[in-house]
């Protein structure tokens, strides 16, 4: 009885793999893939392109051999192992996308652009933190009287914001991977950025 | 007497891209710009996921002032694409996507904290205090020319 429930985690492993490997031939047996379309080439059974590339939706591949070409397509997708294959396909897609938009920039608009965003909403908070302890040293118990018109944020903006700014940066760090220096000459030519574009379409 | 170093002359002009292939390099070299031989990296990288032929259609594509930024905009997805080969410069746009989130988030929570604390020092100020510091202050009551007090009409 142990040994058999031992096993069990194995088995379901392998069958999903067993799974992914059939459905894969399955759509490498049937009517040419989208890329030996485009390719005018046999689709052979074990085309690496056929699970990912459909022969109803051609642009997809279209856009991304544009881009990078087909050879370094397969290249890229050899090297990665087969379930992390079609994440792999949909990002080139949404980079080969990006890039059609955008032939100059491509992606790293949007990323520039997003990058921004958070710096806007990172300052935006700083100030709101600030202003709430202005309201909480005025609303202390050594409060002075105030008119009913003064305003709430009347004490020094710019002390506070630096001592307040240690704490809400805790996202700057974590934004920036090692080459993040990539920002500066796309600010001025950037109007339309992917902002609402959904990642996987 | 003198020995002519063509082959020499031309290797040390050649780009990081004619290097590469181990061909001439041209004078109207289409890469030469924007790959020279001292950064070799710049060009395999690119190369590996865009490939020369992509590259220089692209390049053609596009005027002469904008091939600088085309350069270093696919020099940095490559790079990303090295550092993920499954995402590539997708998964920092998912991850900025998801701060932003997190920061509307906290910045809308921020907000209705302040307007919770206006609210309640608003609530908390006596309207009478107002009027008795007033007349502390003047002895008679000269309420019709203060304007403070005009919500007493």
């Amino acid at each position: 009885m142990e040994e058999r429930q031992r096993v069990q985690p194995i088995d379901e492993e392998e069958l999903a793999r067993d799974r992914e490997d059939q459905i894969y031939i399955e759509l490498a047996g049937s009517s040419p893939c989208a890329s030996c379309k485009l390719l005018r080439r046999r689709c052979a059974k074990d085309c690496i392109f056929a699970p990912y590339f459909p022969p109803d939706d051609p642009h997809k591949f279209a856009i991304v051999h544009k881009v990078f070409g087909a050879s370094n397509v397969s290249k890229m997708l050899q090297e990665l192992p087969i379930h992390q294959r079609a994440d792999a396909v949909s990002s080139l897609v949404y980079e080969a996308n990006a890039r059609m938009r955008d032939p100059v920039y491509g992606c790293v608009g949007a990323i520039s652009y997003l990058q921004n965003q958070v710096s806007q909403l990172q300052m935006q908070l700083a100030v709101a933190q600030a202003e709430i302890l202005c309201i909480q040293m005025q609303q202390g118990p050594h409060e002075l009287p105030t008119t009913h018109h003064q305003s709430l944020v009347d004490c020094d903006m710019k002390s506070l914001l630096l001592s307040g700014n240690n704490n809400s940066s805790d996202f700057g760090d974590q934004m920036m991977p090692q080459f993040m220096s990539y920002t500066s000459s796309s600010n001025n030519v950037i109007q339309d950025p992917l902002k609402r574009e959904s990642l996987w379409t | 007497m003198f020995r002519f170093h063509k082959l020499d002359k031309t290797t040390s002009t050649r780009c990081a891209v004619c290097k590469y292939f181990r061909r001439r390099c041209p004078p109207d070299c289409i890469f030469a710009p924007y790959f020279p031989n001292d950064n070799p990296h710049k060009f395999t990288c690119v190369h590996r996921f865009y490939g020369a032929s992509n590259i220089s259609k692209m390049l053609e594509e596009l005027p002469v002032y904008l091939r600088a930024e085309l350069v270093e905009s696919l020099y940095y997805e490559a790079k990303c694409r090295v550092q993920d080969p499954v995402y590539g410069c997708v998964g920092i746009i998912s991850s900025l996507h998801q701060q932003i989130q997190v920061a509307q988030t906290q910045l809308a929570k921020t907000q209705a904290e302040i307007s919770v604390l206006n609210a309640n020092f608003v609530v908390a100020q006596p309207p009478s205090s107002l009027d008795e510091s007033l007349v502390q202050q003047n002895g008679v009551d000269h309420g019709l020319d203060d304007p403070f007090n005009t919500w007493f009409y």
